[in-house]
């Protein structure tokens, strides 16, 4: 079942051997760069005011990681009885192992209620499992209805960053895109004018919709509540104004209690956009009851697999589940602001998407990305949740180039970087370093014999000078010195 | 096999490590309040009426004898022509003997007149649960008889906030408000709300009235000598 998923999911991505080129090509764009320097500068500034205190900081994230922690212990146990109550309240709860599934379970409830419109809020999962083409197969128009995501789609582009996902555009481009395509729009490049042009068109679709598609940022145990995190309403109106509300999410974001909310909502609002709170706090818990006058008649909740059990299953990588999808890693990621979101060639960018990816992708079409990293640890200082993501990167550039450990399954594309020639190398070497005789005859001939060194050195010489061995080992200089010479 | 019955399998037989005690919240915001200086009654209205400001809430003071004036003249100054509200609220009484004019009663299922509830209503009028003060939010719980779209859809929102019930933060207004009291369940939706809709998804650049209200406009209900 593995390689299936493995295979079918492979095809829709951009191969990782392209990865590397996708990457010269970003660093090239001018635009591009000043777009991702800009937004990330801004950011991260706002982000910093937020946290004042560092030791309150450390305090809150240190509270927050144990929420976490203690969630994903208990996950098996939380899920059934967050379906459980999520039940009785009269939201009906679906499973989905993998994308197809998902998008079958949703495209069978638009079937059911004869739609033709779904209007989507802001949901990561359900361009995880390319929802929108799903339901464009099925005859059923998808409309993403947060600004950033609706810019994106009306280019047919994918979203950049996970918060931001038209960050990668300039209100220029934006304002020709408006002119070009939105019906009846003039040009302008007024950023009021042009977000009440997408209010316009918006507005219209919420009232004709048929189902509305939302994420889920927390889903309650306890009382059976599923939270949603937004500033722009749009959220509201697709779990509000439609009569069926679908919600998609990955089996993670379950917590125990209610009052484990409050401290990782407001982590995840001042790590994300450096806001204290969002303007809207979504807690949706039933469909509309009795005598209500709003509100969908049908509320659906889709919970999602797709790899996540992988990174469950093995004790170190389980904390990538830990991850409230704030951004922050990626909006201060050396490698990110430099290449964009489009790089990736994922869902998930930045540093969260080259340890997640993985697991719901395989290691065969994702081994490159665990290597876009410096390991400078930006990510892991600011994460909000503490996840070790320099070490979860260091963990899966070995998986890729190795078997399993013992008493370690397989992950999918297990191995999948393994080259010959490396492990050559790194036979010799072992060889070299563990044979005192073969590493001292090495050495006097390298430093011998340096002036054979080639000028010209594959990638390291692009744009840096050969390397070049000294004229004598250290060895000799320390003996020499030791001597009085 | 479901799905259900796989994955749950798959996450059973994970290996389980060493078990995590379950976090102490309360004894968090415990100590987090012990360092902080008490605020009083009108320090926690000061600071609520700084932080919405600060998302660009109007905040208005009223009492309970002028609310339903000063509402009414706050139409006639926003050229509101007709207002929302819920017909058996408990402030619809004083609504009705106001004088506003376009009083709209939002009496019926949506479903039956959706587009002029998106065409032909220039506000919605809402009472609230209460509160927060650290940054600057209602807690609104729509129901019945004040349903979830009077909040959202015209293009401006009044709310009525009675300020015995801001509280701290919001762990303290769940706890106070006992939200999690099986006794009196969720409601199909609770909401917080901090300011008018906006978006800074064009070239960070922000701007309000996204696809929600453009104005939230909060009276706050306090005593004759905090106006």
């Amino acid at each position: 079942m593995n390689t299936v998923q493995e295979n079918t999911q492979a095809l829709k991505f951009i191969p990782a051997s392209e990865f590397k080129n996708r990457t010269t090509e970003a660093v090239s764009d001018q635009h591009l760069r000043q777009s991702f320097r800009g937004a990330m500068d801004f950011l991260m500034a706002k982000r910093a005011a937020q946290f004042p205190d560092l030791a309150a900081f450390e305090a809150q994230r240190g509270l927050a990681e144990h929420i976490r922690k203690y969630s994903l212990s208990r996950l098996p146990d939380l899920l059934e009885q967050l379906e459980r109550t999520l039940t009785a309240n009269g939201i009906q709860v679906h499973w989905a192992e993998n994308a197809e599934q998902a998008n079958a379970l949703i495209v069978g409830i638009a079937r059911k209620h004869a739609a033709k419109l779904m209007v989507k809020g802001k949901s990561m999962v359900s361009e995880e499992t390319e929802l929108n083409h799903a339901m464009a197969a099925a005859g059923i128009e998808a409309l993403e209805s947060d600004m950033g995501e609706y810019i994106v789609q009306l280019n047919g582009e994918k979203p950049s960053h996970i918060i931001m996902p038209a960050i990668h555009k300039t209100k220029v481009q934006i304002a020709k895109l408006f002119a070009e395509k939105v019906p009846g729009a003039n040009y302008t490049e007024s950023v009021d004018e042009l977000i009440g042009i997408g209010r316009a068109v918006l507005r219209e679709k919420f009232m004709t919709a048929e189902i509305g598609l939302s994420g889920v940022n927390f889903a309650v145990a306890e009382t059976g509540t599923l939270c949603l995190v937004e500033n722009e309403g749009n959220g509201r109106m697709c779990t509000t104004v439609p009569n069926v509300h679908i919600a998609i999410t990955g089996i993670e974001k379950v917590v125990e209690k209610l009052e484990h909310v409050p401290p990782l909502f407001g982590l995840l609002t001042r790590s994300a956009t450096g806001q204290a709170i969002t303007t809207y706090f979504n807690m949706i818990s039933r469909p509309r009851q009795p005598g209500e006058k709003d509100g969908p008649q049908e509320v659906h909740l889709v919970l999602l697999d797709n790899g996540r059990t992988q990174a469950y299953a093995d004790e170190q990588m389980r904390a990538t589940l830990q991850c409230i999808r704030c951004g922050a890693c990626m909006n201060h990621c050396p490698v990110y602001t430099r290449i964009g979101g489009h790089a990736y060639g994922t869902t998930y960018p930045g540093p969260i998407g080259e340890i997640i990816s993985p697991h719901l992708m395989g290691l065969a079409a994702t081994h490159a990305l665990p290597t876009a990293s410096t390991l400078c640890g930006a990510c892991d200082e600011v994460c909000p949740v503490k996840i070790p993501i320099p070490d979860l990167l260091i963990r899966l550039r070995g998986e890729a180039t190795h078997d399993p450990r013992p008493g370690h399954a397989p992950l999918v594309g297990q191995g999948a970087a393994k080259s010959t020639l490396m492990n050559i190398v790194w036979a010799g070497w072992a060889a070299l370093y563990t044979r005192p005789a073969l590493y001292r005859a090495f050495g006097w001939l390298a430093t011998r014999f340096r002036f054979l060194t080639p000028p010209v050195q594959s990638g390291w010489t692009v744009s840096r000078t050969p390397m070049k061995p000294a004229s004598r080992t250290l060895h000799e200089l320390v003996a020499r010195r030791r001597s009085g010479r | 096999m479901s799905a259900r019955d796989n994955i749950l399998r798959r996450l059973h037989s994970a290996p389980q490590g060493k078990p995590v005690l379950p976090p102490d919240v309360n004894g968090f915001y415990a100590t987090v309040r012990s360092r902080a200086p008490t605020e009083d009654r009108a320090q926690r209205i000061e600071r609520f009426c700084e932080k919405m400001a600060f998302w660009r809430g109007e905040v208005v003071r009223v009492t309970r004898g002028n609310w339903a004036a000063t509402l009414q003249a706050l139409c006639v100054s926003k050229q509101v022509n007709t207002l929302l509200y819920g017909t058996q609220s408990p402030y619809a009484a004083a609504l009705e003997a106001s004088g506003i004019k376009g009083l709209k009663p939002y009496d019926r299922p949506v479903d039956e007149w959706k587009t002029g509830l998106f065409r032909d209503i220039d506000a919605g009028f809402t009472s609230t649960r209460g509160g927060i003060a650290e940054t600057g939010t209602l807690i609104v719980w729509p129901d019945a008889h004040q349903p979830r779209l009077m909040s959202l859809v015209p293009p401006i929102h009044f709310a009525l906030l009675d300020a015995d019930q801001i509280h701290d933060t919001l762990f303290d207004a769940m706890s106070a408000q006992g939200w999690s009291d099986p006794s009196s369940p969720m409601p199909s939706n609770a909401l917080l709300i901090s300011g008018p809709s906006k978006t800074a998804d064009i070239q960070i650049t922000l701007a309000y009235g996204a696809h929600g209200p453009k104005e939230l406009v909060v009276l706050l209900l306090v005593n004759e000598e905090e106006l």
